[in-house]
């Protein structure tokens, strides 16, 4: 069995450094000793626990105080709906819940509902830590809700190095929510290797963000380039000072790179290729877009390699397997990212999803979830759903709808309105149509399925 | 219609769609302070190419990054 997080930050970690937003500071030597929980740690043990908060800390010293006692840790992003939480529950089989929320209905689950709070509180109470637990990741799914991806400790913290003890520790900021993929392998850096991290409080603005991460003198910042093109177009841009700048979780394109290159100057500029499934895959650290060919091939415990023009990878780190049946995640201990690739010279550059999977800004979306909430509109008889490029997102959904009664293309205002309105109220923001075109027909290939251009 | 006014009205239209408050843009009005977030821009920026052509944030030798609503008319009306 592997440590726990509680016991490798209690062993491996330099001391110091802490986790802070807006409102809360945590020391994170702190959270060995004290509980979020009021001390109901052991009550969760060998349970299934879902954690849903407004607090990025108050999940984060749930996660400390949890991993090793709950038998699975189900981690709710920000900005789910309930449908999804539900589904989640049944699903992971959730039979206790951790929240800050108020309003959660106490036959949710069987087990207990317990609250937390981002603040430390001294405690005795030293629950064993003997379970490997399994972290349950959420990725967007096609039409039955959220995919849930099993992980542990040991694969997601695959890719992070241990503190030298020489260097200055780094003092992170990230625009990622630490519930997801993205975001966690941060925090998860600061737990496990040192240093401190601001995160944003629950709908913080990036102009109140920007200047509390420079009162904070963040050294390392990270998001996606959309969250970055965003940085860029704040007159608050200049108010930071990262040295060391990290991309992942979209396509990275070169003018993007150049011009963070050129304003902020930093010492580092790093693109990540990570993904929920995959885990860490590779970084780039030559301000280049794509990646070496180089890379391919066998690294240390990762390999990757291109198959079916997708990126395909196998490594410690990657998920172990989808909860709650579905296709399986590995297929000969290989992922396949879906992630299509052109070979040009010597670099691989990224061209797409396989599969019409649409990137809005890092966040995935499948076009069968966001044409099964259109169809449900009684005017529509079919529709098909896919990505537009766009140059602040990466990607944007639009939407084609051929209409039950009398098709034609053209605009119909109060069938557009509608089915917007339909999606506001079924989707997260990110999915819902920034486009609906109403069309006479749609081709259907003779295998019955509805063409699909991978645009 | 001006291209402003084209503009305007996307703005206007799009804050209403997304549920959000829109205070009159003027020239001043510093974008990520309009409430609308950069999934909003995104919209806007695919819909104004459908009306007006051009999408100066994909064409770009340089990519530039307007703050200021009116570094964003400014944009377009360079392009067209």
């Amino acid at each position: 069995m592997s440590l726990a997080l509680h016991d490798v930050i209690a062993s491996q970690r330099p001391s110091g450094g802490h986790l802070c937003d807006r409102s809360i500071l945590v020391h994170v030597d702190d959270l060995l000793e004290t509980t979020s929980l009021g001390g109901w740690a052991e009550a969760l043990a060998g349970r299934s626990v879902l954690i849903v908060t407004r607090s990025q800390i108050a999940a984060a010293a749930s996660l400390v105080e949890l991993d090793g006692v709950a038998r699975r840790l189900v981690l709710m992003p920000a900005d789910h709906s309930s449908e999804d939480m539900t589904r989640v529950i049944a699903k992971a089989d959730v039979t206790a819940i951790v929240t800050d929320l108020e309003a959660l209905a106490p036959d949710l689950v069987s087990g207990p509902i317990v609250r937390c709070v981002p603040a430390a509180l001294k405690t005795g109470a030293k629950p064993s830590r003997t379970e490997t637990t399994e972290w349950i990741l959420l990725t967007s799914g096609t039409t039955d809700g959220p995919k849930l991806v099993v992980h542990t400790l040991a694969s997601l913290s695959g890719a992070i190095q241990p503190s030298r003890g020489c260097e200055d520790l780094p003092v992170w900021g990230t625009f990622y929510d630490t519930r997801r993929f993205g975001g966690l392998q941060i925090l998860l850096r600061v737990l496990i290797g040192g240093g401190s991290l601001a995160l944003a409080a629950p709908g913080e603005p990036l102009a109140a963000l920007l200047p509390r991460l420079n009162m904070h003198r963040i050294t390392h910042l990270s998001g996606t380039p959309s969250h970055w093109r965003r940085v860029l177009m704040s007159p608050l841009a200049g108010r930071i000072a990262p040295r060391s700048i990290r991309l992942s979780g979209e396509i990275v394109d070169q003018g993007l790179l150049d011009k963070l290159s050129g304003f902020y100057k930093p010492e580092t500029l790093v693109h990540a290729f990570a993904s929920t499934e995959a885990g860490v895959v590779f970084e780039v650290a030559d301000r280049l877009s794509g990646f070496p060919a180089a890379l391919l091939g066998r690294h240390g415990s990762v390999e990757i390699k291109v198959e079916d023009g997708s990126l395909h990878v196998r490594s410690p780190r990657t998920a172990q397997r989808y909860l709650g049946g579905g296709e399986p995640l590995t297929k000969d201990g290989w992922v396949d990212t879906g992630d299509l690739l052109d070979h040009r010279d010597d670099r691989l550059y990224f061209l797409g999803r396989r599969g019409g999977v649409i990137n809005v800004g890092g966040l995935k979306v499948h076009p069968e979830e966001v044409e099964a909430v259109i169809n449900a509109h009684p005017r529509v008889l079919m529709s098909r759903v896919r990505g537009r490029r766009s140059a602040i997102t990466g990607g944007l959904v639009v939407a084609e709808v051929m209409a039950r009664q009398n098709p034609a293309a053209g605009r119909d205002r109060t069938l557009e309105a509608e089915i917007l309105d339909l999606c506001h109220r079924s989707l997260a923001p990110y999915k819902v149509p920034a486009q609906i075109r109403l069309v006479g027909s749609l081709d259907v290939a003779t295998s019955g399925k509805m063409v699909r251009s991978n645009a | 219609m001006s291209v402003r006014n084209i503009i305007l009205e996307q703005f206007i239209q799009v804050a209403d769609e997304q549920g959000k408050q829109l205070p009159i843009p003027s020239d001043e009005l510093i974008l990520l302070d309009s409430s609308l977030d950069s999934l909003s821009f995104a919209i806007i920026v695919a819909r104004l190419e459908d009306a007006l052509g051009v999408d100066p944030f994909s064409t770009a030798d340089e990519l530039s990054f307007p703050v200021t609503f009116g570094d964003f008319v400014s944009l377009y009306e360079q392009a067209i």
